[in-house]
């Protein structure tokens, strides 16, 4: 599983890259989504995905097989994180296409004239 | 109280500051300034009778126990004379300043913050025994001070000030750091006293010169040595009562106090003694020299500061001395460290009543320009007497404190024929000339502050306002302390007693043990020697040359500008300005695909010669968990959606994919037992959607050039570079764990130690929690920065540059 | 053209509460099972997002007149005095307590000084994630 899965990661990060290289803002957002997802499943792969029960400890029971709980604390934090990322890109490019009236990257330069 | 507390004081108390002045506007915010320092210097003093004995405080905060890093307050006779001039000082400055700032047009708070910021700084570096809290509290002092300093941000001269006060002393700061990290590394121990405690063996170390100079480069840079001192006349630039304070009174004494407290560590070292004793003294003659060159009486009074630190500093050298002398308690360079210490006191009385009329004067005529000023002497007699008292004590004569620490200097000077190490029966000689050639300057530039200012003719068509004595509240300070100047003329072996002898003890600890063995008695008169006749000498040579100064005072413009010092700083920060411009236009292009491509592409190098070099790159197809087919369902799914996002004609379509891959990523940690992870993700995932196209809303309708992206090559290969890379990461990265899993830690103590079950929550809100903290840090500063970008709408205007 | 929303402000009036209870429920029971301030928060937020959805933005504002900035600068505040508090009990920064009492109608319950800190990071999810979606709606 875990070799499938570090496949599917190459390739979200793949088309991750190729989308924040282009020209169109929006794309570039989008495709920091797509990072943010590669990384979390990464991180989860990294841990392994063995483990039959979820880390919750019931009842005071422990058991021996429990998936890796590190992984998901750093994942769920990441997730919020990158929500708030997300949302602050969205922002600066709507009011980057407000003010400057495009969205296109090879207009927005911001060296030319710059002293 | 505990000590080190204490030095936290000024700093809580600044966090009212900005609440006072905006509800109690009305009041000026000085008032409750002033009893920090007022209070502080009370709480202070009543340490004097038992510190005098030769008692000692020590308090320790535990900081970061890790690393051995914590706050230790330590009083003795030296931390506490300068703790009280810190706070005593700083009580006057704040007084004199509720008159000098108005309250309807000055940003108070902004001043008084920085204000306090400072005070409680320099507590710490007068209190700190740990040597990396006494960096951090000294870089602290750097930065209140470039904050003062720039306090009339929108004025160029100021910022200009500011930023060359920074760059200098934080460098000196950062070679001071250098400086201290060998010295742990030499003895073992972050203290002042434990090194102390073992300067011999210390001295026997490689290190140890390198140490030196590392950490004189600090107290240099700090306390305006030659040739660091030219970011002191730009330091004027700064409100009158800072100037008095920080340029005058303490922190430019930093470097005066690290020089003291480690001179038992150095002492040992010849190179010590000259290097402060020869730097000291050629200041001194070198600022006193220019002083009379300028024409603003702030400047004036800076490098008159400056040529009383470099005074101040070559006793401390020449009372390093000491150390080398076999019985030199007996003999006369005992006063030389007695004499600094004292000169000290005297120099933080006259200079502050002197920065405080400069202050008065600016702000009653509207001018610093000596050369308008003139014939204020009727207009202004309160100021002109303390004036008078200032530069008469500053010049050296009676019945002033001036006096009496100008004859000790000298003594101190003419002492070193005792030391006779190095064969120095001739050169010796050198140090009382130069001496005594840069006290007539001193001289001549102190009469030349007061009478050009006071004495002459009055010129009302110069001043931009009419010239008239300043308020009785404005008065109070600088009259309080030229009484001072004249009072420790008449009792300055009580002053001895309680603050220079302890802390004289404090510097030659090699000498004496304790502060009742300090055998100096200080008396103005004594007798017919080589010191009263030098004396002499310094009156009528620098009467003489006062009475003909506007005969040669123009020679001083034939001394070209062009190879100042100054001149050598503005070009090094315009080379270095020019240079790293230069050389980042070669690379930052504008657009930020260039700059990902260099990120992408470097990260991608990095990794792979990181798995190459350590053979990291294995796989492990032992431990793999089985694959199933809800698994593989999911995955194609992502993998649809994500090729949908690839090649969607429009952004409708690629924002509900990306949807998709969120919500099936959802559905993965839910197969891999992550239902903390499934529940988050689902939520979020609904809400960036409804957020996508609530944003959507406002961004470009879809138009015919949103065809396609047109493939790229090089696009494509940086991006194939990545995901190769990351699948071998993730490979390689499961298959080999080279150190146990912490996790283990956190499943068996979960619910004995820390009380809870969900071992992820757990984790976030306690065995973690730091990262927790920072992280919800981080959502409000994203949530401030979007409403920053929507409501304010910070769009561009021309000519809002109030310089342009 | 004016939509009929009615079925939709219906549902939404019974969903919403049924939303903001189970909120809570996973706040609350975020220590022992899944759950947590995170989850509690942003299902609280997509519950006043959804009632935002069935009416508009005014409406909802006048139904729950909070200041979502202030929300999250008071949970920052809780989350650091949370974690400070133990400075005062001289234990190193961020070391949490807990004990089990005896409530009437609870029975038995542990009490956690960390779920003050996650009441703090609720806050804070809360109010962040209604800041950011209240300030673009409004956006004109």
């Amino acid at each position: 599983m875990e070799i499938v899965m570090s496949v599917a990661i190459g390739l979200l990060f793949m088309a991750a890259v190729y989308l924040m290289l282009s020209k169109s803002l929006i794309r570039i957002i989008i495709g920091t989504g797509l990072l943010s997802h590669g990384a979390h499943l990464l991180l989860l792969t990294m841990g392994g995905l063995g483990g039959t029960a979820p880390p919750v400890v019931a009842d005071g029971v422990t058991v021996s097989d429990y998936a890796d709980p590190l992984p998901q604390a750093l994942i769920l934090t990441a997730i919020v994180i990158s929500f708030a990322v997300t949302s602050f890109f969205l922002v600066l490019a709507y009011r980057a296409y407000q003010e400057l009236g495009t969205d296109n990257m090879e207009l927005l330069r911001g060296t030319e004239d710059y002293e | 109280m505990s000590l080190v507390f204490l030095i936290f004081i000024p700093i809580l108390a600044a966090l009212f500051i900005p609440l006072l002045f905006k509800r109690l506007g009305q009041i000026h915010t000085g008032w409750f300034v002033l009893l920090v320092p007022a209070a502080l210097f009370l709480y202070y003093a009543t340490r004097l009778p038992s510190v005098m004995e030769g008692g000692t405080y020590v308090s320790e905060l535990s900081w970061i126990p890790s690393l051995d890093i914590a706050f230790v307050a330590y009083l003795d006779g030296l931390s506490l004379l300068f703790t009280l001039l810190i706070t005593g000082i700083g009580a006057l400055v704040v007084l004199y300043s509720i008159f000098y700032l108005d309250k309807h047009r000055e940003q108070l708070h902004n001043f008084y913050v920085y204000l306090l910021i400072f005070m409680s700084a320099m507590l710490g570096v007068v209190q700190s025994d740990h040597l990396i809290t006494l960096y951090l509290f000294w870089e602290l002092t750097s930065i209140s001070s470039f904050l003062l300093i720039a306090y009339w941000y929108t004025r160029d001269r100021s910022r200009f000030g500011a930023l060359k006060s920074m760059m200098i002393t934080v460098f000196g700061g950062l070679m001071m750091l250098g400086g201290f990290v060998l010295l742990s590394i030499m003895g073992g121990t972050y203290s002042i006293r434990e090194l102390i405690a073992q300067a011999p063996e210390l001295a026997q170390h490689d290190f140890f010169i390198w140490a030196l100079v590392l950490v004189l480069l600090g107290a240099f840079t700090k306390s305006a040595q030659f040739p660091f001192y030219i970011w002191l006349p730009d330091a004027m630039e700064a409100p009158t009562p800072v100037s008095a304070y920080l340029h005058s009174a303490t922190m430019v004494k930093a470097g005066i106090y690290l020089v003291a407290r480690l001179t038992p560590v150095f002492a040992l070292s010849e190179v010590w003694m000259w290097l402060v004793a020869g730097v000291g003294l050629f200041t001194m003659v070198w600022a006193s020299f220019f002083a009379l060159k300028q024409k603003d009486l702030k400047g004036i009074l800076a490098f008159s500061t400056v040529s009383q630190l470099g005074l101040i500093m070559s006793l401390l050298g020449v009372g390093a001395a000491a150390y080398h002398v076999e019985g030199a308690a007996d003999t006369y360079l005992k006063y030389a460290a007695f004499a600094a210490i004292f000169h000290l006191i005297n120099h933080a009385t006259f200079k502050g009543s002197l920065f405080m009329i400069a202050g008065i004067i600016d702000h009653e005529t509207g001018t610093r320009d000596i050369r308008k000023l003139g014939g204020l002497m009727s207009l202004m007699p309160v100021s002109f007497t303390v004036a008078l008292i200032g530069s008469l004590s500053m010049a050296g004569l009676p019945p002033f404190n001036g006096f009496l620490s100008k004859e000790m200097f000298l003594t101190a000077m003419l002492s070193l024929q005792e030391f006779n190490m190095f064969s120095m029966d001739v050169w010796w000689v050198l140090f009382p000339i130069i001496a005594w050639i840069g006290s007539v300057f001193t001289f001549i530039y102190s009469l030349y502050f007061v009478f050009h200012t006071f004495a002459g003719k009055h010129q009302p068509e110069e001043l931009p306002k009419q010239a008239h004595e300043a308020p009785i509240g404005m008065l109070i300070s600088p009259v309080f302390l030229a009484a001072l100047v004249v009072l420790i003329f008449f009792i300055p072996n009580l002053i001895g007693d309680w603050l220079v002898k302890p802390a004289v003890a404090a510097i030659q600890p090699f000498l004496y043990d304790s502060p009742q063995n300090v055998d100096i008695h200080v008396s103005a008169w004594h007798g017919f020697n080589t010191e009263l006749f030098m004396t002499l000498g310094i009156f009528a040579i620098g009467g003489l040359m006062f009475w003909t100064l506007r005969k040669w005072q123009h020679l001083y413009d034939v001394y070209p500008d062009s190879i100042s010092l100054n001149r050598l700083y503005d070009e090094m920060m315009l080379l270095s300005y020019g240079g790293a411009n230069r050389f980042s236009r070669i690379y930052m292009t504008g657009f930020i695909r260039s700059y990902l491509v260099y990120m992408f592409s470097f990260m991608t190098f990095i990794v792979l010669l990181t798995l190459f070099l350590n053979e990291a790159f294995q796989i492990d197809f032992s431990n793999l968990a089985p694959i199933g087919v809800y698994e593989i369902v999911i995955l194609l799914a992502l993998v649809g959606a994500t090729l949908t996002i690839l090649g969607s004609k429009s952004r409708l379509t690629a924002i509900i994919a990306l949807g998709a891959v969120g919500y099936s990523v959802a559905l993965l940690f839910v197969i891999f037992r992550a239902p903390d992870l499934a529940l988050t993700q689902l939520v979020i995932e609904t809400i960036s959607v409804a957020l996508f196209l609530l944003a959507f809303y406002h961004l470009p309708q879809i138009s015919r050039k949103e065809e396609r992206m047109k493939f790229r090559f090089g696009n494509a290969l940086v991006a194939l570079g990545v995901g190769v890379t990351m699948t071998l990461v993730a490979l390689s990265a499961h298959s080999q764990k080279s150190l146990p899993s912490i996790s283990e830690f956190y499943k068996e103590t979960v619910y004995k130690e820390a009380g809870g079950g969900n071992i992820v929550n757990v984790i976030l809100v306690d065995y973690r929690g730091f990262d927790t903290l920072f992280e919800i840090a981080v959502l409000g500063i994203a949530g401030i920065g979007i409403i920053t970008m929507i409501r304010l709408r910070l769009t561009k205007k021309e000519g809002q540059h109030e310089n342009k | 053209m004016r939509t009929n929303d009615v079925m939709l402000q219906t549902a939404t009036k019974v969903v919403t509460f049924i939303i903001l209870m189970f909120a809570v429920h996973i706040f609350f029971a975020g220590h022992y099972t899944p759950g947590g301030g995170f989850v509690g928060g942003l299902l609280t937020a997509s519950a006043i997002v959804l009632l935002m959805l069935a009416f508009d933005i005014p409406t909802v504002k006048k139904i729950i007149p909070i200041n979502y900035v202030v929300l999250s600068a008071v949970g920052l505040l809780i989350a650091i005095a949370t974690a400070s508090a133990s400075i005062v009990f001289d234990v190193p920064f961020f070391t949490h307590a807990y004990d089990y009492f005896d409530l009437p109608l609870f029975g038995e319950t542990s009490l956690h000084s960390a779920l003050l800190f996650d009441i703090g990071v609720y806050l804070v999810v809360v109010g962040v994630t209604m800041t950011i979606i209240q300030t673009i709606g409004e956006d004109e």
